[in-house]
C-alpha cells in the first residue's frame, strides 16, 4: 500500500465535496431510519472529503485515473417531463417477458414501472424503505468494504434515489425483473442509484439492470448495487452498459453469498467513453457456488475498467469468473482481479480467467490477476491472455468463402459467447448474443 | 535420493536450526565508522583509492538518496530500518593480497568449509574432483574482495573478470560508459543507496565474439556484526560473446537483521548471451523469526543489441526478508528474456520477488517460470510485470506462476501486472496455487520415505523444470538446498 500525501483537491472535488455538504445539511429525512442514513450520508461525505476521487497513485485505481477522467462535477439533472418518458421508454433495451422497471436521469418512474404485487416479491422505492424502514433496508450499505473508495463514498453521501427488493424465502421468481436506467435530455447531469436485493434462502430470482442515454452528452453515472444471496438461494444478475459514448460510468457491486447458494453475474459492457465497474464479492456460507463473468467491446477511445476482489472468507466455495474484452481501434481495457483465501478456507476452488482480443494497432489491455492465499488445501488459479485474432482461423473461413470482415466478427462472436453462454434465462442470453452482435455489426458497417 | 537423506542426516544433527552457514569467522577487520553520512561515502571511496569522478558519481546518488523514501508496496513488513545503525564499510585487516597464498589463512578456511575452492593449485593439482567443470570465482568478505581466481588463464582469452574496485581502477572507461546505465543512480531507494555506498562486487567484460571459457562465479560473505553488504556488479558480454555467471550468497546466523542492498547491471550487446544464475541462502533467521538478512536487491539486464540474450535463473531460500526483481529490458529487435526462478520460505521468512519483462524492440520474446513454496509461517509472493510497449511489434510473452503451500500458517500470493500495448503482442499468462496432494504423499510413505523425504521428493519434482536451467554446480546444490529449507516444514 502506498502512504502517499494527497495532492491538493481538484475543481471537480471541490465541486463534489460542496454538493455533499449540501446534500448532507439539507435533507432531514423523516422516518425511523432518519439518524442512521444521516450518519451513512455524512461519514460517506467525510471519506470522500478525505480522499478525493480515486487516481494513478492508489493501487486498485492504477489504470484508471478518476481525477484526470472526472474533470468537472456535474449539477442534478433537471426533473424528468412526460416526454423524457416516453422517449426512454422508448429507448430501453427491450428484454423479452420481464418485469421492467424505468429509471429516467436517476429517478424512478413509477408511472412507466411495473411495480405490481407478486407472491413473494416486494420491490419498494428506496425513499419509501427509508421512510418506513421496511423490508431489507436495514442492510443498506453494510456490505460497503472497509477502505470505502471515492466513488462509493458520494454514491452514498448523494444516496436517496433506487429500490429495495426483497425475495422472501422459498419463492421462485419465473420473470426476470429489468431496472432499465435512461438518461436524456442535451444537458450533463451527475445521477446516483442504489438498489439492494436480499435473496431469501432457497429463493430464486434473475435480475437485469441496463444503463443507456443520450448520445454526445458528457453525462455522469454512479450506480451501487448491494445483493444478499441467502442459504440455499439461487440468483443471476446481468448488467448490461450501453450509456452513450460521451458518458462516464462508475459502479460498485457488492455481493455476499451464503450458505449452499448458487450466484451468477454477468457485464456486457460496450458504452461510455470511460466505465470502472468494482466488483466485491464474498463468501459468507460453505458449499457454494459463484460465478462471475463479463465481456467487454471497445471502440475507439473507450476505456473500460472491471476491477473484482473476490473474498473467500470460509471453506469449501467454488468460483469462476471469466472474462472477455475486445479491443478495437485505440482502446484500452482494463481488468483487475484478485482472489483472497482465507486461512480458514479450506477446499477452495477458484479459478479466474480474463481473455483479451486486441484488434486495433493501438488497442491496450492491462490484465492484473492477483491470488491471495492463506489455507494450504485449495486449487486455485488464474490465467490472461491477449493477442490478436488467430491467423489460421481466418484463412480457414476465408478459404471457405467468408468475406474476412464477417470471418472476423464471427471469431469475435464466438470469443465473447464464451462468457455468454454461462447466463440461464434463455431470453436474457439471446438478448445478450443479439447486443454483442449489434456491436459488431455497427463495427463493420 | 542419496543427496537428500545424506543433507536431511546432516541437518538434524544441528539441533536449534538448520541453517549450516551460521558459522562466525573471527578475524580482525577494519571498519567505517558506524552510520551513513557524506563522511562515510568518502571513507569508503578513499579506501577504495578511487578518482574523483567517481566520489562525485557517489556523492550526488547520497544525496539523492537522502530526498527519497522507503518503498512500502512490496508485501512484507518489518520493523523501520534505522540507516545510522549499520556499518557501511568492513574490510578484513589484511586485505588486498598479491596472490592466493598472501589470503587471511581464516578466510581461505572459511570459504572451504562453505566449499568454495579459492585455490587454483589445488584444482590444477587435480585434488578437485571435476576438472573438466572449472569455475572462476570472485570471492568478497564483507566489503571486500578478498581473491579472484583465475584471472590470468580469462586474460589470455581478453575476458575481465576481477572486482568493481580493481576496474574502477583499472578499466575506467568501461565503467564509466557502462555503469549506472542499466540501473540508474536514481532507480528505486535501495539502488541508490547502493550507488552511494557500495564496497564491493565483480565486474566482467567479454570482448567481442569470445564465448567464455568458463564458469565465473562469485562468492559473497557477511561476516562482521552489524554491517550492510552494497554489493555492485557489471557484467558486460560485447558482441557475440557468451558468459554464464553464479553468484553464491551466505551469512552467520546473528540476531539483530543486516542489511543487503546490492545492484547487479548485465548489458548484453548484439547477438551476445547472459545466463545469470544465483542460489541465494543468506541467513533466514532462527526459528522464532530473529534476526536474518534484509536482502533488497536490484537487478536488471539489458538486451540492448539485436538478438541478444539474457537469462535469470534464480534460487532464493534464505534472507528473512527478500525484495528482488531481476528483469530485462528487451530493447534489441529479436532479443530475449528468460527468468526462472524458485522461492522457497519456511520459518517466518517473507519473500516477495518476480520479474520485469519490458518488450521495446520488434519480435522480442520473454518466458517466466516462477515456482514458490510457502511453509511454516512464511508469506511467499511472486509480483512481476510483462509489459509490450507501442512498437514491440510481435513481442511474446510465456508466464507459469505456480505456488505450493506446505501448512496452513503460510501464505501465498501471486501479483502479476499484464500491460499489452500492442495488437501483435501475445501474452499468456497462468499462474495455481495448489498443496501436495494427499495421494502423492501416500505413494511415497508407502513405499518407506519418511515424510520429510516425500516432501523434497515431490518438491523436487515441482521445482524441476527450474533446476535444470542451472549449471551442473549448482543444480545438485540447490537440491540439497531446498530440502534443508524444507526441513521441520511437516508434522
Amino acid at each position: 500500500m502506498n502512504i502517499h500525501a494527497n495532492p491538493p483537491r481538484t475543481a471537480a472535488e471541490e465541486a463534489l465535496v460542496a454538493h455533499a455538504d449540501q446534500r448532507v445539511a439539507a435533507e432531514p429525512v423523516a422516518g425511523p431510519l432518519a439518524g442512521r442514513l444521516g450518519e451513512l450520508r455524512r461519514a460517506a461525505r467525510d471519506a470522500f472529503a478525505a480522499n478525493g476521487l480515486p487516481h494513478r497513485r492508489v493501487e486498485e485505481w492504477k489504470y484508471t485515473d478518476l481525477r484526470a477522467l472526472l474533470r468537472t462535477a456535474a449539477p442534478a439533472p433537471a426533473p424528468v417531463s412526460t416526454a423524457d418518458v416516453a422517449a426512454a421508454g422508448a429507448e430501453a433495451v427491450a428484454f423479452p417477458d420481464v418485469r421492467r422497471i424505468l429509471f429516467v436521469n436517476g429517478q424512478l418512474v413509477a408511472s412507466a414501472s411495473d411495480l405490481s404485487a407478486e407472491a413473494g416479491l416486494s420491490i419498494l422505492p428506496l425513499s419509501e424503505a427509508l421512510a418506513s424502514g421496511q423490508g431489507a433496508i436495514e442492510k443498506l450499505n453494510t456490505l460497503a468494504p472497509q477502505k470505502y473508495d471515492g466513488v462509493l463514498a458520494l454514491n452514498t453521501a448523494f444516496l436517496d434515489e433506487g429500490l429495495v427488493i426483497r425475495v422472501d424465502a422459498g419463492a421462485h421468481i419465473a420473470r426476470p425483473v429489468h431496472i432499465a436506467h435512461v438518461v436524456t435530455g442535451t444537458e450533463a447531469s451527475a445521477t446516483y442509484t442504489r438498489l439492494l436485493v436480499d435473496v431469501g434462502a432457497g429463493a430464486k430470482a434473475t435480475f437485469v439492470e441496463s444503463f443507456q442515454g443520450t448520445e454526445g452528452v458528457a453525462y455522469q453515472t454512479n450506480d451501487a448495487v448491494e445483493l444478499f444471496v441467502g442459504d440455499g438461494a439461487h440468483l443471476d444478475y446481468v448488467r448490461v452498459q450501453e450509456e452513450s459514448l460521451s458518458a462516464l460510468h462508475l459502479a460498485t457491486m457488492m455481493v455476499e453469498i451464503g450458505h449452499e447458494t448458487k450466484l451468477h453475474t454477468f457485464t456486457l459492457t460496450t458504452g461510455a467513453k470511460a466505465s470502472r465497474v468494482s466488483l466485491y464479492g464474498r463468501f459468507s456460507g460453505t458449499h457454494s457456488h459463484a460465478g462471475l463473468r463479463g465481456a467487454t467491446l471497445l471502440k475507439g477511445g473507450q476505456h473500460a475498467d472491471m476491477t473484482l476482489l473476490l473474498d473467500h472468507a470460509v471453506s469449501n466455495c467454488e468460483s469462476r469468473e471469466l472474462f472477455k474484452t475486445v479491443l478495437a481501434d485505440e482502446s484500452r481495457g482494463v481488468f483487475q482481479g484478485k482472489i483472497v483465501v482465507r486461512q480458514d478456507a479450506q477446499k477452495t476452488d477458484g479459478r479466474m480467467m480474463s481473455q483479451a482480443l486486441l484488434l486495433g494497432d493501438e488497442a491496450e489491455m492491462d490484465n492484473k490477476p492477483e491470488l491471495e492465499i492463506f489455507a494450504d488445501d485449495v486449487q486455485c488459479g488464474h490465467g490472461a491472455t491477449a493477442g490478436s485474432l488467430d491467423e489460421d482461423l481466418l484463412f480457414y473461413l476465408k478459404a471457405r468463402g467468408i468475406p474476412a470482415k464477417e470471418a472476423e466478427a464471427l471469431l469475435i462472436q464466438a470469443f465473447v459467447g464464451e462468457a455468454i453462454e454461462f447466463v440461464e434465462n434463455d431470453g436474457l442470453r439471446d438478448a445478450l448474443i443479439d447486443r454483442a452482435e449489434g456491436w459488431l455489426k455497427k463495427r463493420v458497417a | 535420493m542419496p543427496a537428500v537423506q545424506e543433507t536431511v542426516d546432516r541437518v538434524k544433527s544441528i539441533d536449534v536450526d538448520q541453517y549450516k552457514y551460521g558459522f562466525v569467522t573471527d578475524i580482525e577487520s577494519e571498519k567505517a565508522p558506524k552510520g551513513l553520512s557524506e563522511d562515510t561515502v568518502r571513507y569508503i571511496s578513499a579506501k577504495k583509492g578511487e578518482p574523483e569522478w567517481m566520489l562525485e558519481w557517489r556523492l550526488d546518488a547520497y544525496r539523492r538518496w537522502l530526498t527519497m523514501e522507503e518503498p512500502t508496496w512490496a508485501r512484507v513488513s518489518y520493523p523501520k530500518i534505522d540507516f545510522q545503525d549499520y556499518y557501511y564499510y568492513s574490510a578484513p585487516k589484511s586485505s588486498g593480497p598479491k596472490s592466493i597464498d598472501e589470503i587471511d589463512p581464516e578466510i581461505l578456511a572459511t570459504y572451504e568449509k562453505l566449499g568454495i575452492p579459492l585455490r587454483e593449485r589445488d584444482i590444477l593439482l587435480g585434488i578437485e574432483p571435476q576438472s573438466g567443470s572449472r569455475v572462476a570465482v570472485d570471492a568478497v568478505f564483507d566489503s571486500v574482495s578478498v581473491a579472484t581466481t583465475f584471472k590470468a588463464e580469462l586474460a589470455k582469452a581478453g575476458v575481465i573478470f576481477c572486482s568493481i574496485s580493481e576496474a574502477i581502477r583499472e578499466h575506467p572507461d568501461l565503467v564509466r560508459q557502462y555503469l549506472g546505465s542499466v540501473v540508474p543512480v536514481t532507480d528505486n531507494f535501495y539502488a541508490t543507496l547502493n550507488s552511494a555506498v557500495f564496497s564491493d562486487g565483480s565486474f566482467v567484460y567479454v570482448p567481442k565474439g569470445v564465448r567464455c571459457p568458463m564458469e565465473l562465479s562469485t562468492y559473497f560473505r557477511i561476516n562482521e556484526r552489524n554491517t550492510g553488504q552494497f554489493e555492485r556488479t557489471l557484467l558486460i558480454a560485447d558482441e557475440g560473446a557468451y558468459v554464464s555467471y553464479l553468484e553464491g550468497c551466505t551469512a552467520p546466523q546473528r540476531d539483530e537483521n543486516q542489511l543487503h542492498a546490492a545492484v547487479v547491471e548485465l548489458v548484453a550487446l548484439k547477438d551476445a548471451e547472459i545466463k545469470y544464475s544465483t542460489v541465494q541462502n543468506w541467513y533466514p533467521g532462527d526459528k522464532n523469526g530473529k534476526g536474518g538478512i534484509y536482502n533488497f536487491v536490484t537487478k536488471r539486464g539489458d538486451c540492448r543489441g539485436a538478438n541478444s540474450k539474457i537469462s535469470w535463473t534464480q534460487v532464493e531460500t534464505g534472507s528473512a526478508i527478500t525484495w528482488k526483481y531481476p528483469s530485462c529490458i528487451l530493447r534489441g529487435d529479436g532479443s530475449q528474456g528468460e527468468f526462472y526462478s524458485i522461492a522457497i520460505s519456511n520459518g517466518f521468512q517473507q519473500v516477495d520477488s518476480g520479474t520485469k519483462m519490458i518488450h521495446l524492440g520488434k519480435n522480442t520474446s520473454s518466458r517466466i517460470i516462477s515456482k514458490g513454496i510457502a511453509a511454516g509461517r512464511s508469506e511467499n509472493t511472486y509480483r512481476g510485470q510483462v509489459t509490450a510497449h507501442r512498437r514491440a511489434t510481435n513481442a511474446r510473452n510465456f508466464t507459469n506462476c505456480d505456488s505450493l503451500l506446505i501448512g496452513d500458517k503460510c501464505g501465498a500470493h501471486t501479483v502479476p501486472y499484464i500491460e499489452a500495448k500492442n495488437a501483435s503482442a501475445v501474452f499468456e499468462h497462468e499462474a495455481t496455487t495448489s498443496k501436495i496432494s494427499e495421494d502423492q504423499m501416500f505413494y511415497c510413505l508407502q513405499r518407506g520415505l519418511s515424510q520429510e523425504e516425500a516432501v523434497a521428493l515431490i518438491v523436487n519434482g515441482f521445482v524441476k523444470d527450474v533446476l535444470q536451467h542451472l549449471p551442473m554446480e549448482f543444480a545438485v546444490e540447490a537440491q540439497k538446498l531446498i530440502s534443508v529449507s524444507l526441513e521441520g516444514s511437516v508434522g
